[in-house]
C-alpha cells in the first residue's frame, strides 16, 4: 500500500531548478532511501514534504490527503515527523523536554485547564511524560534525560532528534542524514534503531551519504541528480544502474 | 529537600511582604504598591519577552488600553471599577490580537521597532483625544475607587492588600502555566522556531496567544492603576514605561517568575532608596545595568529547570 505519493513535484529558487518533475511512491512499512550527489535536491524534497517550502507544481499525497499548502505543524499532526540535517534541538531545555515537544501535537489542554490544573490536564501531562520516557528508552537516552540537550554528544543529539520525532506518534518518519557525523559504532547502533522503528510499523524515508548504510537497510532507493529522478529500485538494481554510476563516478570522456 | 527549601523561601518572602503595612509609613507602602504593579506588568510581559523570546517594547500600550477602558466606562456610565477588571483585560487582549496578528511573523529587531511604534501611536492617539473619549493630554479624572462589598479601597495600605493579593494570585496561576504544555511550547519557540514548528507546535498561534494573554493581564493592571490614581493621562503610558518593563524582565531573569519580581524591586525600588543621590542615581543605575549585562547576561535569577515526576511513571502506564 502506498503511504506517500509524490507526483510531478517541481520547485524553483529563482533561476535554479532545485527539484524538477520528481515522482515516486513510498510504500507503507518500507525503509526508503533518497540519495544523490550534493546539491541534487534531496533536502528540498524533504522540505516540500514537511511543508517548509510550497511546491511550484506537483502534488504530495499522504494517507490519501493532499499536503500541498498545509503548514508544517499540521503535517506533523497528520503523521509525518522529521529530523534535521543540521541538528536543531531546543538547546537550553532538558533532553526530556525536547522529547515532550513531540507529544505537544497529541495533547489538547489549553491555558485555562492548565492554570487550574483540571484532572484531564493532569492525566494528559502524565501520559505525555510516560510516552516521552518510552521514546527515550527506545533511542537509549533515558539516563541522560535531565541533561541540557546541548551537553549531549553529537551522536546522542542525533538520537534525541529521532526520539523527539517519534514522540509525535508518526506514521512516516523522515530522517535527513541521520548518520552524519557519527562514528562506525554509532552508525551500527543507528542501523539497529531504524530496523526497530520498522518493526514498530513505521515507514522510514531517509537521506544519507553513507552508501554502506543505505545499501544495507533500504528496501527501496530513489536517486536524484540535478533535481531530477534518475533511478529507483532496490540496492542491487541501483548499484548496476548506468546513470547512477555516471552520476557518482563521472563519465569517462574518451568513451563518449 | 530542595523542594522544601524553595517552599520555605516563598513562604518567608510572602510573610515579609504582607507584614510590611504594620511597620512602614504610607510613603513606603506606596513605593511597595508601585513595585507590585510593575511586578505584575513585568510578569505579563514575561510571557512575550521571557518565555517566547519576542522583543516587545510596547507593553505600555496594552496597559494604557486597559486603564483607559476602565476610566472611560467608569466615568461615563459609572460602572463599578472592580467589575470592569475583566473588561479592561479583554479590551487590551482584543487590541493586542488586532495589532499583533499582522506583525507576528516578524523577527527580533524588526518586531522590536514595530512594537515601539505601537506604544507611540497609542500615546499620540490619547493625546489627540481620539473619538473624543480620552480627554486629550489632560487625561481622565474622577475615576472611582474599587469597592469590596461596600468597603472602599482608598489608603495606600488598603491598596497594598489589593495589589499584592492580585500579584499572589497571578503568580500562582502563572506558576501552574509554567508546568504545562503552554509555556513549554513558548520555550520551544524561543529556542528554535523551525524545530518547534517541525515538532508540531503551531508557532504563529502560540506567539499570538502569548501576546493576547500578556495584554489581558496588563489591561487588568491598567484598571487597578486607574483606580489607584483616580486620574490618568497619556504621559503615564509612554515609551519609557515600556523600556522599564522590558529591563525588569531581562535584568531579573527572563522566563523566571522570581527573577521578574526581584527585577521589579531592583528597578522600581532601588531608585527610591538612592533618592538622596539625586542626579547621580540614574548614572549609577546605568552603570549597574551595563555591569549586569557583561557579568550576568541571563539575569539575576534565571529560570530553574522544570522538574517532572518521572518516578511516578510505571512501565505499564498508559501513554499518549
Amino acid at each position: 500500500m502506498t503511504l506517500l505519493r509524490i507526483s510531478n513535484l517541481t520547485k524553483k529558487f529563482g533561476g535554479l531548478m532545485a527539484v524538477s518533475d520528481v515522482s515516486f511512491d513510498v510504500d507503507q512499512g518500507k525503509i526508503v532511501g533518497l540519495i544523490g550527489p550534493n546539491g541534487a535536491g534531496k533536502t528540498t524534497v524533504f522540505n516540500l514534504i514537511t511543508g517548509n517550502y510550497v511546491p511550484d507544481q506537483g502534488e504530495i499525497f499522504f494517507d490519501g490527503q493532499n499536503l500541498v499548502g498545509l503548514k508544517t505543524h499540521k503535517i506533523v499532526s497528520l503523521g509525518i515527523a522529521r529530523t534535521f540535517q543540521t541538528i536543531r534541538l531546543f538547546k537550553n531545555l532538558s533532553v526530556l523536554e525536547n522529547v515532550l515537544a513531540g507529544c505537544h501535537c497529541r495533547m489538547r489542554s489549553g491555558i485555562f485547564s492548565s492554570m487550574f490544573r483540571f484532572p484531564y490536564q493532569r492525566r494528559e501531562e502524565k501520559m505525555a511524560l510516560a510516552r516521552a520516557l518510552k521514546e527515550l528508552e527506545f533511542v537509549g537516552l533515558r539516563e541522560h534525560m535531565d541533561l541540557k540537550s546541548m551537553n549531549l554528544s553529537y551522536g546522542n543529539q542525533r538520537l534525541l532528534e529521532i526520539g523527539r520525532a517519534l514522540a509525535s506518534n508518526p506514521k512516516l518518519i523522515v530522517l535527513d542524514e541521520p548518520a552524519g557525523g557519527m562514528n562506525d559504532y554509532e552508525t551500527q547502533q543507528l542501523v539497529g534503531l531504524i530496523r526497530k522503528m520498522q518493526d514498530r510499523g513505521l515507514t522510514v524515508l531517509l537521506i544519507e551519504h553513507d552508501m554502506n548504510l543505505v545499501m544495507r537497510i533500504c528496501e527501496d532507493i530513489v536517486v536524484l541528480e540535478h533535481g531530477a529522478l534518475i533511478a529507483q529500485g532496490n540496492a542491487e538494481q541501483i548499484t548496476q544502474d548506468q546513470r547512477v554510476i555516471e552520476a557518482y563516478l563521472g563519465i569517462d570522456e574518451d568513451e563518449e | 529537600m530542595l523542594k522544601h527549601k524553595n517552599t520555605l523561601l516563598v513562604l518567608a518572602f510572602t510573610v515579609a511582604i504582607f507584614s510590611c503595612p504594620f511597620f512602614l509609613n504610607p510613603y513606603w507602602i506606596d513605593v511597595i504598591n508601585n513595585i507590585g504593579l510593575y511586578a505584575i506588568l513585568a510578569l505579563s510581559l514575561n510571557f512575550i519577552v521571557g518565555y517566547t523570546g519576542l522583543f516587545h517594547m510596547g507593553h505600555a500600550a496594552f496597559f494604557a488600553v486597559g486603564a483607559y477602558t476602565a476610566a472611560v466606562l467608569n466615568t461615563s456610565y459609572s460602572i463599578p471599577i472592580l467589575l470592569l477588571l475583566p473588561v479592561s483585560g479583554a479590551a487590551a487582549a482584543l487590541f493586542a490580537y488586532l495589532v499583533a496578528r499582522p506583525i507576528i511573523h516578524l523577527r527580533g529587531d524588526y518586531l522590536l521597532i514595530v512594537t515601539i511604534a505601537i506604544v507611540e501611536v497609542v500615546r499620540i492617539a490619547l493625546v489627540n483625544n481620539v473619538f473624543g473619549l480620552t480627554g486629550g493630554s489632560n487625561g481622565i479624572f474622577g475615576i472611582s475607587r474599587p469597592e469590596f462589598f461596600g468597603f472602599s479601597i482608598r489608603r495606600p495600605h488598603e491598596f497594598f492588600y489589593y495589589i499584592w493579593s492580585f500579584l499572589a494570585i497571578s503568580v500562582f496561576l502563572f506558576h501552574m502555566l509554567e508546568k504545562s504544555r503552554f509555556v513549554r511550547a513558548l520555550n520551544y519557540i524561543k529556542n528554535d522556531e523551525v524545530a518547534a514548528e517541525g515538532s508540531g507546535v503551531d508557532v504563529a498561534y502560540y506567539k499570538l496567544i502569548a501576546f493576547v494573554l500578556g495584554a489581558f493581564w496588563a489591561g487588568m493592571v491598567g484598571n487597578i492603576y486607574a483606580s489607584k490614581m483616580t486620574l490618568i493621562s497619556p504621559e503615564s503610558f509612554n515609551f519609557w514605561e515600556s523600556v522599564i518593563l522590558f529591563v525588569i524582565v531581562i535584568l531579573g531573569g527572563s522566563g523566571s517568575i522570581r527573577g521578574v519580581i526581584l527585577g521589579a524591586f531592583l528597578i522600581v525600588g532601588l531608585p527610591e532608596i538612592f533618592r538622596q543621590f539625586a542626579g547621580a542615581r540614574m548614572l549609577i543605575f546605568g552603570a549597574a545595568m551595563v555591569a549586569m549585562m557583561v557579568f550576568r547576561p541571563q539575569g539575576f535569577l534565571p529560570p530553574v529547570p522544570r522538574k517532572y515526576a518521572t518516578h511516578k511513571i510505571k512501565p505499564g502506564d498508559e501513554t499518549l
